[in-house]
């Protein structure tokens, strides 16, 4: 009897790149839930806006240059993409700006360095940063999270956002349903010389264990996370050391003067802190290849964001932090090459 | 801003890039690769088959004349495509074909000598430029297969046409793959 | 004792042992022909010392090792030699030089097989040369001639013998069988290679999810040391089941602790490493007299309709080894001649048992369909594969270096130091064929090599015959001005004659 042959291995487990991207999506569910609960459905019209933006933008991508369309749009990882954006901004941009960035990230952060597995920097980053930098009041309009305002209604945040969403001026409405995030005041208050206890009495900024709204979204990104973990989707190495990279400083500068150091509990818990630490640090094409270098990786984008928290322009420093990583991970790979076995260090 | 900030920082910058320039030039006069070094380099890129097609007695000679930019990159048969790609990167020239003036680019072949009708005569003996051919006068001649690099420059002083060129045997690359029993 | 894996990484498969494991092992009666490889799984022919026509008997030998790599061949049936030429086997590139031999159904054994008088009185060296005549090669799988390894034991000096009873490859269960059905001959083999090795200490190695086996050994080192009343050094280790447990590197340092040095044998750190089939073999040799004529193999996979353990003699088709288990059942897609990591696959049922072979497995879509379906996608950097990697690779930074040919790159990060278990692929999300890129990328780098080697020694030709011919040149024009310098000098000669 005759036989085709190919060559050893002969099993493999069926791990495949499209289970591990709906992992991540369905691990994000929590975190969706909280936002919309707290900030109205915004976030589902962006979601929309993104999803369908970076589907089109991977396809034309690829047609472009001359490749197959299909299965790169099967594998999920572009949604991946646009759900993290999604996720970082504001859920009252005008749908262009939703649509921009999406887009920006897809062919600016993904396809002009050859598509999947090819980018050094994480491509959601790249949209959220180029947004960030370039229309910065839109970036930092938030609605005032429905846990603190007790005047406002669910529907009235949600009429609010179809028509942001379609590009109505709020100022002329909606003026008192939109602020400052949490670390957005926080910033401003410490500028204008208040302290902390000061800023944090008053109770519009922060709740039990962290700051309004956000604590809620960051404790269910945080249970997304432990799930994928669980899941050895996500390993331990790069949450634990962006937490570390975070909370470690500012546990020391609010040990030193708590009147104007956020403690831990304030940081982990505000900003995209564990959305950052467990869905976008973790992207695994951009981050750092061995163990020992995903925790000195990890531990970098922590230390940055504090120090752009603590002494930045802007509020909140992941966006910068895991780019300026994204940048140095050559360097950290080059010195943090696994021992071989056999071989001397 | 006032007409002072631009002209002060005109100024620093034009300061900067003279200062820095100046330091560049300096370190590149310093630090260039001397001569020798670099017919080293050209000298590892070339295949040694020290056939002269390229019209130099030896690849050496060829190398110190790219070196010296008498000679293009593109005269090496043996080295084929391979060779000119990795002489252009070194030299970052761009990449161009062979010039076939110097000659075709051949499958590896060695030389063989039919022992039948080899007479002895040892012509063929210091034709060869790696002493790849072992005998003496009225004895036989045969070629070590190992060591020749097929340049042919043995064919010329056969005075019966005994030497011929042939393939070389595949190389069978033992790989024994290891076993977790 | 039992002992905990410190060796990196590696994985827990899925065993698929136990279908094949509980019956007793089949004696599979004489095939009428069989097809004898001269190249046993070493990778080196032996050279045939019978031609086509000769008669041979059981235990005849019908090629001989003339190479330190290579082994003898024994003919393991009674009857003629019918060809001797190219015919499709297991070995590497599909076909090699086989002695086909046809049974005369006499079943007639060689006067030369003997049981062998007294093998412990044997001095170590004669012991070796024995092994070396009886064809004792690795039955584990390498094919490896045990005399050449005992010599170099011997020549360098062992600290331990380490009998390798892992067996961690899935669907392989051979060596399982054989320790529940043989331990008494296991552990005699043990203490003759142990004499041959001047080893100091003898371990035997099991995983510990075989515990039949385990205590049957067990069983028969207590019998030893009872009946032989000598503690001959022989401990039993049990060690995780995890794959590659049995990886000859990875089991030295899990018993041992220590890390073989890349680019080193096992023996220049002081410890060998012997299968325990092999072992087996030589207790045969040593009670019997008779060379390596038989193994156990597992014949496995779904494609076959009662999976078992079957002793065979070494070169029947494997066609007669799928028949004494049942036959082929449902649409077989793979033949293969060993496990589902890192077994190869056959062409053909017609090809003959060697030594190295240990498992025949016949895989249909259920066991390896997830491979034949699988479609590659781009590296997403996941490090799946680096966290399951036993030589502590970066098997993600290996393969765009084997895509580029880079070839500082590879050697570098390690590529000659992986030891094609498969694990990386196995993890692999998108399905990335990275063994098999691993392995021609060796090809390549080793093809490179070679000719770099050659033309070094190409200019190191030219530039000595460069000299030659100047140091040559100068000396001729050096005695030329003597000479007209001697016939300058006024007046010291008379032969000059001047005026």
């Amino acid at each position: 009897m005759r036989f085709d042959t190919s060559p050893a291995p002969h099993v493999i487990a069926g791990y495949t790149v499209p289970h591990v991207m709906f992992q991540v999506l369905f691990a994000l569910l929590p975190a969706g839930i909280a936002h919309v609960a707290l900030f109205g459905p915004g976030l589902l019209l962006q979601l929309s806006v993104a999803c369908v933006t970076a589907l089109l933008a991977e396809a034309a991508a690829l047609r472009w240059r001359g490749r197959d369309a299909a299965p790169a749009l099967k594998d999920g990882s572009v949604l991946v993409t646009a759900f993290l954006l999604a996720f970082s901004i504001p859920p009252l941009l005008p749908w262009w700006l939703g649509a921009l960035g999406t887009a920006l990230a897809v062919l600016l952060g993904k396809h002009v360095f050859g598509g999947l597995g090819q980018n050094p920097f994480n491509p959601a980053m790249v949209g959220y940063a180029i947004l960030l930098v370039s229309f910065p009041a839109e970036m930092t309009r938030w609605p005032v999270p429905l846990d603190v305002d007790g005047t406002h209604t669910w529907s009235e945040l949600a009429r609010m956002s179809i028509a942001s969403f379609y590009g109505a001026d709020l100022t002329v409405r909606w003026d008192g349903y939109t602020g400052a995030t949490a670390l957005d005041s926080i910033r401003n208050g410490l500028g204008l010389r208040y302290t902390l206890p000061e800023l944090l009495g008053r109770g519009d900024i922060a709740g039990t264990f962290g700051p309004r709204g956000f604590a809620w979204i960051n404790l269910a990104a945080l249970a997304g996370g432990l799930y994928l973990m669980t899941r050895r989707i996500v390993r331990w190495h790069i949450p634990l050391a962006v937490l570390g990279g975070l909370l470690v400083p500012s546990f020391i500068a609010h040990g030193l003067d708590s009147g104007i150091a956020l403690g831990p509990t304030m940081q982990a818990f505000s900003g995209a802190t564990m959305l950052t630490a467990f869905f976008v640090a973790t992207d695994p094409v951009s981050a750092a290849t061995s163990d020992r270098g995903r925790l000195w990786y990890g531990a970098g984008i922590g230390l940055i964001a504090w120090i752009i928290r603590t002494w930045g322009g802007y509020p909140d420093g992941f966006a910068f932090a895991v780019l300026l990583m994204n940048l140095a991970v050559p360097f950290i790979d080059r010195y943090t090459v696994p021992r071989i076995y056999g071989r001397q260090p | 801003m006032s007409s002072d900030a631009i002209v002060t920082a005109v100024l620093v910058a034009a300061a900067l890039a003279v200062t820095l320039g100046v330091a560049l030039g300096w370190a590149a006069s310093r630090i260039e690769p001397d001569a020798d070094s670099l017919v080293e380099r050209i000298d590892a890129l070339l295949p040694q088959t020290q056939c002269g097609q390229c019209r130099y007695p030896g690849c050496r000679p060829y190398a110190a004349a790219i070196a010296s930019g008498a000679a293009e990159i593109d005269r090496c048969p043996p080295g084929g495509a391979a060779t000119v790609r990795a002489l252009a990167a070194l030299l970052d020239r761009s990449q161009r074909p062979l010039d076939p003036a110097f000659g075709v680019p051949k499958p590896p072949q060695v030389a063989w000598i039919d022992e039948d009708k080899c007479i002895g005569c040892a012509r063929c003996l210091p034709a060869c430029p790696v002493d790849a051919i072992v005998g003496a006068p009225r004895q036989m001649h045969t070629v070590i297969t190992a060591q020749c690099t097929g340049c042919e420059l043995c064919l010329p002083p056969c005075p019966v046409d005994c030497i011929e060129l042939r393939p070389v045997p595949a190389v069978s690359l033992r790989y024994r793959q290891p076993r977790a029993a | 004792m039992a002992v905990r894996s410190t060796f990196p990484a590696g994985l827990a498969l899925d065993a698929h042992k136990q279908q094949a494991c509980g019956a007793p092992i089949i004696e599979l009666s004489q095939p009428p022909r069989v097809t004898l490889a001269l190249d046993q799984g070493s990778g080196y022919d032996a050279e045939p010392v019978v031609t086509v026509g000769d008669t041979v008997a059981v235990g005849t030998l019908v090629a001989r090792a003339n190479h330190l790599y290579a082994s003898a061949l024994h003919a393991p049936l009674a009857g003629t030699v019918v060809a001797i030429g190219m015919h499709e086997a297991a070995v590497e590139g599909g076909r090699g030089v086989c002695i086909v031999i046809e049974s005369d159904g006499s079943g007639r054994v060689d006067d030369r097989v003997r049981p062998v008088q007294s093998a412990y009185s044997l001095s170590p060296e004669e012991l070796i040369q024995c092994l070396r005549d009886a064809g004792i090669a690795g039955l584990g799988g390498a094919g490896f001639p045990t005399a050449t390894k005992l010599v170099s034991a011997r020549a360098g000096g062992t600290q331990t013998l380490l009998l390798n009873g892992a067996e961690c490859e899935p669907w392989i269960c051979s060596d399982d069988a054989l320790m529940r059905c043989a331990a008494d001959d296991v552990v005699l083999g043990a203490f003759l290679l142990h004499r041959a090795s001047g080893a100091g200490r003898c371990v035997i190695a099991i995983e510990d999810d075989k515990p039949e086996a385990i205590a049957a050994v067990k069983g028969a080192i207590g019998r030893r040391r009872a009946d032989a009343q000598r503690d001959d050094d022989l401990t039993l280790a049990v060690v995780p089941a995890m794959y590659p447990q049995g990886a000859e590197r990875q089991l030295i340092t899990t018993i041992t602790g220590i890390e073989i040095p890349s680019g080193n044998l096992p023996a220049e750190a002081g410890v060998i490493c012997q299968n325990v089939a092999t072992a087996a073999a030589v207790a045969r040799w040593a009670t019997l007299g008779e060379p390596i004529l038989t193994r156990v193999v597992t014949v496995t996979g779904g494609g076959v309709v009662q999976p078992c353990n079957v002793r065979a003699p070494i070169g029947t088709p494997l066609s007669a080894l799928i028949a004494a288990a049942g036959g082929y059942r449902s649409v077989p897609l793979r033949l293969i001649a060993g496990g589902s990591m890192t077994g190869r696959a056959l062409p053909s049922d017609e090809v003959g048992l060697t030594k190295a072979m240990n498992c025949v497995l016949v895989a249909t879509q259920d066991d390896i369909g997830s491979r034949l379906g699988a479609v590659e996608s781009p590296c997403i950097r996941c490090g799946d594969c680096s966290s399951v990697c036993p030589a502590g690779l970066l098997p993600q930074q290996l393969h765009r270096a084997a895509l580029a040919d880079a070839h500082d790159a590879l050697r570098h990060l390690g590529l000659r130091d992986c030891i094609d278990c498969g694990l990386c692929d196995y993890v692999c999300p998108s399905q990335i064929p990275l063994t098999d890129r691993f392995r021609d990328a060796r090809r390549r780098l080793n093809a490179a090599e070679a000719t770099a080697q050659k033309a070094a020694d190409a200019r190191e030709r030219h530039e000595l015959r460069t000299r030659r011919l100047q140091e040559a040149a100068t000396a001729e024009q050096q005695a030329f001005e003597s000479v007209r310098n001697r016939a300058r000098q006024p007046g010291d000669d008379s032969a000059g004659g001047t005026n």
